[in-house]
């Protein structure tokens, strides 16, 4: 057999599925994203420095860390709402037991916290097949309200390494980043090389399907809700320790960014689409939105606005894409 | 009004004559036909549905569209009533290029469309159904709706129609499915068409039903409707008919006069071949048994229901639409909430409470709805085929890849399935690459038992002939099957013995050498007693 060229093995990989990997639209996001970098770079002088650079990868952890786990909700066909709480309850879990356990039984409590509430939404959500917009905006209400009984006062723990898990730079980059790109990995290979996980991307595209396939659909839904949970404990550790203090009030509205990451990522809400990879370019497009506006001294009310027209565009762009097929 | 041929009736030779002179020369000289429809063409994702077909119909004339499943009967009558958009193409109506975008505009011009499955709001009442948007109001700047002019009205429009003894009061979601589509038929007539589309409206009617339809359909021919009858029953188009289009993998077979055209010569104008070609040759050598049922029963959909089906053995299980089949399939298949009665399998009994428990015991079914419940569309072949064998293609829970991708290859390449690219997406494939998958997916369980339910639905008539070699195959190989399907040829072509069902019943059981068109249409209707007593 004549050998093949790179140049047609690239190609043939690149249309291996039926049409190209990304869509002409995706290829303009990305190109909307370099764009905006090279903004930044233009506009403000501080942007490049190894300080932004490293405050900037700090500031994408926590979203990043959501958002990983509403892709996997969001795959399923389904939503988590409650992240932005479980993220306050991971956080104070975190400082409050800290002092007596020491970091890592704290970190695995706080975990584990976060992976009960994902087991509550789950097994609610599948078992009787409700709709996960109304169960987990009942439970984001029921864990804020675990998190105040906890604690009403902000908590900031004496133990000496509680800062650790935020504040330590590797070299540029701080440790969190290191932890929730470990994270984006073990997902990746979760959801490509497992059958759960290429499970969960078939329930969202045709549950049916997926239930006469003899698949236990029920378990890989919890499982998608549990990690969602585990997930989002784990950012409101990594959060609060980057504070140096946790407030019972943490992670309001975080929900937003993470589903706005997601539909960036090219997630579609109910299910059928969405990538680890697209959901990481979703969270730093976000965060060099959040960061640029910031450099440049823009009010956090036009921030709002701005991210909020940003997730307009991109789900129009998404819909055009869905049309035009 | 613009009607071609002047009066507004004719006598019957009259029509005769005329099409006689239409089919001879071939063209309408001078004349404008009410519709024409040139060059329309559509495709859906790897499926072209229509290629290039032409149409022309007169006002006053019952114009059957034949084909087999997947020939774009649908789609060429979605396309007039405004539900699709064609790809390229031209409509007139009396001349005038029209662009029918939605089927609101279809309806403006005049064209309505009875719906195979009826369109209908399941919790309002029959007169708000037919009348959907048109209430009758009272009351100062008609505020509020004059409900008994509206029942009246809608009950005018049952008798005018020939259907009565509905409650038009009562929510058409507890009336039946034949019922649904008389309601569906009288939405449509309502408002008097000039072409009315009617989908396979016989699937689900019973012969009283059917004849009161044919009356109906005779009337709106007398009253210059134009009618598009779209079925793949032969019998009926020689009751009703005045031409018949032939379609075949989305393109123009022809269109012919019934009346000089014998049923074979219908048959080798939709398959394009003789039917035996199509069929493989069998030497079936039934084994041991692999599957029983006994006594099963599930609540209304079906009752006492035995039958075995052997090794190497391809069982037919025919019945019309709402008979109970389908149920009986996913009843075994553990789909469905478990029934009363026994299931064994090669002698074990078996309780199937999901697909899982059936799939351990060595069962699989491939179901009717490829793109409802078969395939994940925008996930890859190797996914779709892989998802009912994950247990097989993994160790410490996860995928073992090299094996995942030299099982699905090693099916594709038995089954021909092309492009051969273990990524293609779903949902760029044909129709009968799609199948194929499905079947791939089943066939990698190493199942013992293959339930197929109208395992050839929508797909072209090649893909259709290598489906039927690979059943073939498969019981040869010591495979039992159970074929379920609403294609009689089909059956008779492929099934070792048939079953009949009949309103949740077995009612009739043929071997090979008995089975005949007639005889079985005749158990799944239940006219036999009738012609008897006739």
């Amino acid at each position: 057999m004549p050998a093949e060229g790179i140049e047609a093995r690239l190609k043939r990989w690149w249309f291996a599925g039926g049409e190209p990997r990304l869509g002409a639209l995706d290829l303009g996001l990305i190109a909307g994203f370099v764009t905006l970098l090279l903004a930044g770079a233009w506009f403000a002088e501080a942007f490049f420095t190894e300080r932004n650079m490293s405050n900037l990868m700090r500031q994408v952890v926590a979203n990043g860390l959501i958002s990983l786990g509403m892709l996997l909700v969001i795959l399923t066909g389904g939503i988590d709402l409650s992240v932005g709480s479980v993220v306050a309850l991971g956080g104070v879990l975190f400082a409050g037991i800290v002092d007596q356990l020491g970091i890592g039984a704290a970190l695995a409590v706080a975990i584990a916290s976060g992976a009960a509430a994902g087991l509550v939404n789950g097994v609610v959500v599948a078992r009787f097949k409700l709709q996960s917009f109304i169960v987990t905006l009942a439970t984001m209400g029921v864990v804020r309200g675990c998190v105040y009984l906890y604690t009403e006062i902000p908590l900031s723990p004496s133990h000496p390494g509680f800062r650790d898990l935020g504040a330590t730079l590797v070299g540029p980059v701080p440790l969190s980043m290191l932890v929730m790109l470990a994270c984006y990995a073990l997902v990746w290979f979760y959801l490509n090389r497992t059958p759960a996980g290429r499970a969960t991307v078939a329930i969202g595209g045709n549950e049916e399907a997926v239930r006469l396939a003899g698949v236990n659909v029920r378990r890989t839904v919890v499982v998608a809700y549990m990690l969602s949970g585990g997930l989002s404990a784990l950012s409101g550790a990594i959060l609060v320790s980057r504070l140096g203090i946790a407030q019972p009030s943490l992670g309001i509205a975080y929900e937003l960014d993470a589903i706005a990451a997601c539909v960036i990522g090219g997630a579609a809400l109910g299910g059928g689409a969405g990538s680890v990879g697209g959901t990481l370019f979703g969270v730093l497009t976000l965060g060099l939105i959040n960061n640029l506006l910031n450099l440049v001294g823009v009010k956090s009310f036009y921030q709002e606005i701005v991210k909020g027209t940003v997730i307009i565009l991109a789900v129009l762009l998404v819909a055009t894409k869905r049309m035009t097929k | 009004m613009h009607l071609p041929f002047g009066g507004t009736k004719m006598s019957g030779n009259a029509r005769e004559g005329l099409h006689e002179t239409l089919l001879m020369s071939g063209v309408f000289l001078g004349v404008t036909a009410l519709l024409q429809m040139s060059g329309i063409s559509k495709r859906f994702g790897g499926t072209q549905a229509l290629r290039s077909v032409d149409i022309t119909a007169e006002s006053g004339e019952v114009h059957a569209i034949i084909g087999e499943n997947g020939a774009g009967k649908s789609t060429l009558s979605r396309i007039l009533s405004g539900a699709v958009q064609s790809d390229a193409g031209e409509i007139r109506l009396d001349g005038i290029p029209q662009t029918i975008t939605n089927p609101l505009r279809g309806q403006q011009l005049g064209i309505r469309m009875v719906h195979q499955h009826a369109n209908l709001v399941p919790n309002l009442s029959v007169t708000e159904n037919i009348l959907l948007g048109g209430m009758p109001t009272a009351g100062p700047f008609g505020w509020w709706i004059d409900w008994e002019t509206a029942h009246r009205r809608v009950q005018q429009i049952l008798e005018r129609v020939g259907f009565q003894g509905i409650d038009v009061r009562q929510r058409v979601a507890r009336l039946s499915p034949a019922q649904h589509q008389i309601v569906e038929i009288a939405k449509a007539v309502a408002v008097k068409p000039k072409i009315l589309i009617m989908d396979e409206p016989s699937a689900v009617l019973a012969q009283e039903d059917l004849t009161k339809l044919f009356a109906l359909i005779r009337r709106l021919r007398e009253e210059n409707v134009l009618i598009f009858y779209i079925s793949h029953r032969l019998d009926e188009l020689y009751a009703i008919a005045d031409r018949v289009t032939v379609l075949k993998d989305g393109s123009l077979v022809g269109t012919v006069d019934p009346r000089h055209t014998q049923r074979d010569e219908l048959i080798r104008l939709m398959v394009g071949r003789p039917l035996q070609d199509i069929f493989p040759r069998r030497d079936p050598k039934p084994g041991r048994e692999l599957l029983s049922l006994r006594g099963l029963g599930r609540g209304g959909s079906f009752k006492h229901i035995s039958f075995a089906v052997a090794e190497g053995e391809i069982v037919g299980l025919y019945g019309l639409v709402g008979s109970g089949r389908t149920e009986v399939a996913r009843c075994v298949f553990g789909a469905d909430r478990p029934g009363t009665g026994e299931i064994h399998v090669m002698g074990r009994p078996l309780r199937p409470r999901s697909p899982r428990d059936a799939l351990r015991a060595g069962i699989a079914m491939l179901t009717e709805d490829r793109i409802g419940d078969g395939l994940v569309l925008g996930l890859s072949i190797r996914d779709n085929a892989s998802l009912a064998s994950f247990p097989a293609m993994s160790r410490w829970g996860m995928l073992d890849r090299r094996r995942q991708d030299a099982l699905v290859k090693a099916k594709m390449r038995e089954l021909d399935v092309r492009p051969p690219v273990i990524e293609r997406l779903a949902r760029m494939l044909s129709g009968g690459n799609q199948q194929k998958v499905v079947l791939a997916k089943w066939l990698l369980t190493e199942a013992r038992i293959l339930l197929l339910d109208e395992p050839t639905r929508g797909v072209d008539v090649a893909a259709k002939k290598e489906i039927y070699a690979t059943i073939a195959d498969l019981a040869a190989r010591g495979m039992g099957i159970l074929l379920i399907s609403s294609e009689l040829p089909e059956i008779l072509g492929m099934c070792d013995r048939t079953l009949v069902m009949r309103e949740g019943r077995l009612v009739d059981e043929f071997t090979r050498a008995e089975a005949t068109e007639e005889k079985i249409l005749a158990g799944a209707a239940g006219v036999a007693e009738a012609s008897h007593a006739g």
